[in-house]
């Protein structure tokens, strides 16, 4: 199966088929950064321009780097600061954009929906770098791709996600990822983050448990999200002490899980917080890997969404 | 001046009327019913209304004209056509505008521009509370005297119940009923949808059906304690329905309306971030839509209002959480009242019920909401069989904001008469013949 959509928004409307391929992709393009020389042609010539309405160190300077291992030419912007409080809207700084001829916009913006908005009213392909709490679909095909190397493959897979479900695009992401390749996931966390209905996400595959402990039994993989103290100022919980000590993950937790179960976290952490130090810092942890394979990832959705698979393809005469 | 519609099926539920029938008005005034066999009397302009339904004029509770302060987005003028063109020949003005309708200044304000519109007839609602703050209340009387029909902070929910209590009780002196946007604040706020599992797919914040629960739940009980008259405006959720029942059943002097966005569409329509399916209240779950067809079909529901709510596209054109919440309804509301008929929920003396006899007993509008004789000659004409689709560049309203652009419908309001006048033809009937051409061929 091909990936032959315009944009990447989210991973909900996604075929397992074009999962696979995305990832098989960003597997071939995985070598290219243990090189010496880290670039290739692909995408020489063509432009991305990384539009950021949040602040994001890592996120942003994966798809920089991913693009320009393509060869093209990444433009940063961030316009949190710049014109928006200009009172320009987001499709007016889009459509300035987009008059400069990009071949991809990659857009990361605090309200979910955004990315849809700008695909909706404009002609750049947009790949969704994190909307509100809607998704974040490369942060998921990094994390399934990064599970794959490890574990060899999806489907069969018990995978626990842990903490603030309610609020997260990772924890939606990767949800729809790994439940349409076929894995378990058992999401737990404060009621108040992870409401009952959660269940209801997708239509198979997904539990809610109301203890940490029972998410994690026999559990393959071990997902950490981040906590955000502006959350117990909105009263979803009462202390950050009270979360590390009843949410938080620990040692203790982990013998419930898979003998060689691996532990992830899409960064940044709050170490003593969320997860443990011993954990983030130990064997099963692939917080670093999840990083590395974040280039992968992005590079096979610059190169299909930006022209590089298209051009391949026409070469072929398809 | 004279006007005869003629060969029409007059249905007027509140004087039991379901019979083919003429007719006559007069000088603003219904004089009365004519057998279709009676001849034309002389010098009258004839209307000839076969195979058409006619109806007292539909009477909508529920609609903002956003003058004075965003003539932008719609004026009394404007807001009047599109009432007209859909069908409405009385539209009750929300007092959210800038300033607040919390004065008898812009209630006669508002009551002036409607008269230089001579299109529909604007009734103003006055604000419960100066600036619909929640605070003070507002002169209720003075408005009163100006010629508000009701008080309201739509838009506003009056945030506390001792609030509340003290409008519904200084309300119910002068005979005016008090309506109120039911949510509680503290469990919506930030919301931008309904909460369940689209707002949880979508990643937008959720305002959960319980918000609008218990704040009907609460002006039930006010009513119980102020026995005042109360009016639940656009009700969206099965929890509401259930309290007015209720309240019903205690004989509480309680009623309600529903908004048609609420029985055609379902959070689902979220699914693309269209910001013109953003509305509050918000479009529910099917159990949530599947309750409201119940109170129609059981009578619990007495009206069928519009919040027709217009806003700038430039507006709507902002990320969905920023863009503002309502959409227009004048020119829809009555396509999409026909779908309940056509589906066989309710019939078409229903559908005039909560579209006319229902609002003008609710709001006590005298002479109005009826076909008798001396009533005010407001009538609308239906044809329960005319195919159309809505296009929302022919709208009369200065605004777009619409998620019903291109639907096909069946069953419209194709003529609107405001104190005798044909204010507004569908360019597809051009039937209004004179008196000479009417008896011709009537015989």
């Amino acid at each position: 199966m091909q990936f032959n959509r315009k944009h990447l928004l989210g991973i909900r409307e996604l075929e397992a088929g074009e999962i696979t391929h995305l990832l098989d992709t960003a597997e071939t393009f995985r070598d290219i950064s243990k090189r010496e020389i880290k670039k290739v042609p692909a995408l020489r010539g063509r432009t991305v321009i990384n539009l950021f309405f949040e602040s994001s160190t890592r996120t942003r300077t994966s798809f920089e780097i991913a693009a320009k291992r393509l060869s093209a030419d990444a433009i940063n912007i961030s316009v949190s600061t710049s014109s928006v409080s200009k009172g320009e809207t987001l499709l007016d700084t889009a459509r300035n954009l987009e008059a400069m001829s990009p071949d991809c916009i990659v857009v990361r913006h605090s309200m979910a929906g955004a990315p849809h908005h700008l695909a909706r009213m404009g002609k750049a392909p947009i790949v969704n770098a994190g909307d509100g709490s809607h998704e974040h679909p490369t942060q998921a095909l990094l994390d399934a791709l990064t599970i794959r190397e490890y574990k060899g493959r999806i489907e069969g897979l018990r995978v626990a996600i842990l903490g603030d479900v309610l609020h997260s695009r990772v924890a939606r992401s990767n949800i729809h990822l790994l439940t349409k390749l076929g894995a378990t996931v058992s999401i737990a966390g404060p009621g108040t983050l992870v409401p009952e209905e959660f269940g209801e996400l997708v239509e198979q595959g997904l539990r809610v448990e109301k203890r940490i402990e029972d998410a994690i039994e026999g559990a393959d993989v071990v997902m950490i999200l981040r906590i955000q103290r502006e959350r117990q100022d909105a009263a979803f919980f009462p202390s950050m002490r009270e979360y590390a000590v009843h949410f938080g993950l620990k040692p203790k937790h982990l013998e419930r899980a898979a003998p060689d179960a691996i532990v992830m976290h899409p960064g940044p952490i709050n170490r003593g917080i969320e997860i443990a130090s011993e954990i983030a810092d130990g064997s099963r942890s692939l917080i670093l890997d999840q990083v590395a394979n974040g280039v992968a990832v992005r590079m096979a959705v610059l190169y299909l969404l930006a022209g590089g698979g298209r051009a391949e393809l026409e070469e072929k005469g398809n | 001046m004279k006007l005869l519609i003629a060969n029409g099926y007059v249905i007027d539920p509140a004087q039991g009327i379901n019979a083919g029938k003429n007719l006559l008005i007069e000088d603003g005034r219904v004089i009365g019913l004519l057998e279709r066999s009676d001849q034309a009397p002389e010098g009258a302009e004839v209307l000839d209304a076969t195979g058409l339904i006619v109806s007292p004029g539909f009477i909508d509770l529920h609609a903002h004209l956003r003058e004075p302060g965003a003539e932008y987005k719609e004026t009394i003028a404007s807001g009047a056509a599109a009432a007209v063109a859909g069908g409405w020949t009385t539209v009750c003005a929300m007092p959210n505008t800038d300033p607040v309708n919390d004065s008898p200044a812009v209630t006669r304000f508002i009551i002036e521009q409607a008269q230089r519109a001579q299109l529909a007839n604007v009734f103003p609602i006055g604000a419960i509370t100066k600036g619909c703050a929640g605070k003070e209340l507002s002169e209720m009387g003075e408005m009163k005297s100006a010629g508000i029909v009701a008080v309201s902070d739509d838009g506003h929910p009056v945030p506390t119940a001792g609030i509340m209590r003290r409008a519904m009780e200084y309300a119910r002196g002068f005979d005016l009923t008090v309506v109120d946007h039911c949510q509680d604040l503290s469990l919506s706020a930030g919301g931008v949808m309904h909460e369940g599992r689209w707002s949880l797919i979508l990643g937008l914040k959720g305002m959960p059906a319980a918000a609008e629960d218990v704040h009907v739940i609460r002006d039930c009980v006010l009513a119980k304690l102020t026995g005042a008259s109360v009016h639940i405006a656009h009700v969206s959720t099965r929890g509401a329905l259930e309290a007015i029942r209720r309240a019903r059943e205690l004989g509480l002097t309680v009623s309600c309306e529903v908004a048609p966005h609420h029985w055609t569409l379902t959070d689902e329509a979220l699914a693309d971030y269209d910001t013109n399916t953003k509305i509050s209240p918000p479009v529910r779950s099917r159990d949530h839509v599947a309750a409201i067809l119940e109170g129609l079909r059981d009578g619990t529901i007495d009206a069928i209002a519009t919040d027709h709510a217009p806003h700038h596209a430039d507006e709507k054109a902002l990320e969905f959480d920023q863009a503002p919440f309502g959409i227009i309804g004048l020119e829809t509301a009555v396509g999409l009242a026909f779908d309940l008929v056509n589906q066989g929920i309710i019939d078409l003396e229903r559908l005039i019920s909560l579209c006319s006899t229902n609002p003008a007993r609710i709001f006590s509008l005298q002479d109005r909401g009826t076909l008798a004789q001396k009533a005010h000659a407001d009538v609308t004409i239906l044809d329960p069989g005319c195919e159309w689709v809505f296009d929302v560049a022919s709208s009369k309203s200065k605004s777009r904001n619409t998620p019903f652009h291109g639907r096909g419908m069946i069953g419209a309001a194709v003529a609107t008469i405001v104190g005798g006048r044909v204010v507004y033809l569908n360019p597809n009937y051009t039937r209004l013949t004179d008196t000479k051409h009417h008896n011709a061929a009537g015989k």
